[in-house]
């Protein structure tokens, strides 16, 4: 089969300035008050930065959403994969998971707040919102191993360690990692919400003193240093971890059976 | 002679559906037995229930044996590794270390013609033949007393086919390896095998010498 060759990146950028085009032609019709210009907004981030104002907000931020997404997904996980392995624990926290799906996230933050107050709010959120995608993830990895393999594994008498290790883990790491990347891009949303309506600090803290103050210019400088962390994380981290991950897999240039 | 495979009146129902009905089979220690019968007679189940996958609703499996092999229909190779850790996942059973168990691996898919460069392939990187020579390497690489084979060589041409069957004739002769073949081919199960077994309807039906 020949190989199909991969787009141009440049198509990638063709896509980021059509959006800086219509970024700019809405300022041009709606004026600064609604949509701040390209320009203003970048020389403004940069003050912010200059100031000391950006990073350790970013760093607040980054630690609330790491710290909640790593406690959801260990939680989803964990579940996930007790639910996948015994139809009882499914039966149990199944709906569980549903129910915490059904909840949306800005209930969570009004009552985290009620409950904890400060970070530990944000934290809690962002792990409530993270946990049931992952459970479900988790739940599916087990679920889809191929039957052929575990008759396998058994026939072999292999130990549950090494079948653990190299066998399910694998297996469910290609069903699971979806989920964890959408749900680390979702831990940062979250928690910027959760920190404008908590005060706590964070991104979202500056979102909230800059919307008090009716500066949309600081408005969308800090949205620019959202887009731009979630977009650093994505090439810098998931995209090889995914390619890492994926190597075994059929892209089409296998010889077939 | 010892047996270190015997089913005795072996009953089995696949979601009510009768499957085997009082199947009887020995294996007799150090011989082939070819395994023959139509499509959907109970071959793969026979070595399921062989090989303690299944347990039969009524009779008896005895099995005699210290290690097992086993080649499904489906090589069943792990995607996420090369046909050098397929190998030695099996292996794992085994009390080995890491460097015994790589080597005993590259030596099996040696002998079943599989060179280092097709070693670290990816199962998506071989072709139907080729896995199914990973599939018999990791049943040889245990060094089972007891094979249990389900159609091993159907993917692959006749002189590969001769030459891995020269193998497992080696290794009976050098070790006294039992096997059992399920095989659509006639002329192959009289010429490779020691025994023959036929399958119809559940049950064996004939066996003995396959020239007899």
């Amino acid at each position: 089969m020949a190989n199909k060759p991969r787009p141009s990146r440049l198509w990638s950028l063709a896509g980021l300035a059509l959006l800086a085009i219509l970024w700019e032609a809405g300022h041009r019709i709606w004026g600064p008050l609604v949509l701040p210009g390209l320009a203003e907004t970048g020389v403004t981030l940069w003050h912010m930065i200059a100031e000391g104002r950006v990073a350790p907000a970013l760093a607040q931020t980054a630690g609330n959403a790491g710290m909640g997404w790593v406690l959801g997904a260990a939680a989803g996980m964990i579940a996930g994969t007790l639910a996948g392995l015994r139809p009882e624990a499914q039966r149990a926290l199944q709906p569980v998971a549903v129910v915490l799906l059904g909840i949306p996230a800005i209930a969570w933050v009004v009552l985290a707040l009620l409950w904890f107050g400060g970070r530990w709010a944000v934290v809690f959120t962002v792990a409530v919102a993270t946990g049931p995608l992952v459970f479900a993830a988790a739940v599916a990895g087990v679920h889809s191993l191929d039957g052929g393999l575990i008759r396998m594994a058994r026939a072999f008498r292999v130990p549950l360690g090494a079948r653990l290790a190299h066998m399910h883990l694998p297996h469910m790491l290609g069903h699971v990692f979806p989920a964890l990347a959408t749900t680390l891009a979702m831990s940062w949303k979250v928690s910027v919400m959760a920190e404008l309506l908590a005060g706590a600090g964070g991104i979202g803290d500056g979102l909230a003193t800059a919307r008090a103050h009716v500066d949309t210019v600081a408005i969308m400088a800090w949205v620019l240093v959202v887009v731009a962390v979630l977009v650093a994380v994505d090439l810098a981290l998931l995209q090889p971890l995914q390619r890492r991950m994926a190597h075994w897999r059929d892209d089409g240039r296998g010889v077939g059976a | 002679m010892s047996e270190p495979l015997r089913l005795d009146g072996v009953d089995f129902a696949h979601d009510g559906r009768p499957v085997l009905r009082g199947l009887d089979l020995i294996l007799p220690a150090g011989t082939i037995t070819a395994l023959m019968g139509p499509s959907g007679c109970g071959k793969s189940t026979l070595i399921a229930l062989a090989a303690g996958l299944l347990t039969p609703d009524a009779g008896r499996v005895a099995r005699r044996c210290t290690r097992l092999g086993i080649v499904f229909q489906d090589p069943a190779l792990l995607p996420w590794k090369t046909a050098l850790g397929n190998v030695g996942f099996a292996l794992r059973g085994l009390d080995l270390g890491a460097a015994e168990r790589r080597a005993r691996a590259v030596a099996m898919l040696d002998a079943v013609g599989l060179g280092p460069g097709d070693a670290g392939k990816y199962p998506r990187q071989l072709s139907g033949g080729m896995r199914q020579r990973v599939a018999l390497a990791r049943a040889l690489a245990v060094e089972p007393d007891l094979l249990l084979c389900d159609e091993p060589f159907a993917a692959l041409d006749a002189e590969p086919r001769r030459a891995l069957w020269q193998l497992l004739r080696d290794i009976r002769d050098r070790t006294g390896l039992t096997m059992l073949v399920v095989t659509h081919d006639r002329d192959e199960a009289r010429t490779e095998a020691d025994c023959l077994a036929v399958m119809a309807d559940g049950r064996i039906t004939q066996s003995g010498q396959p020239g007899a």
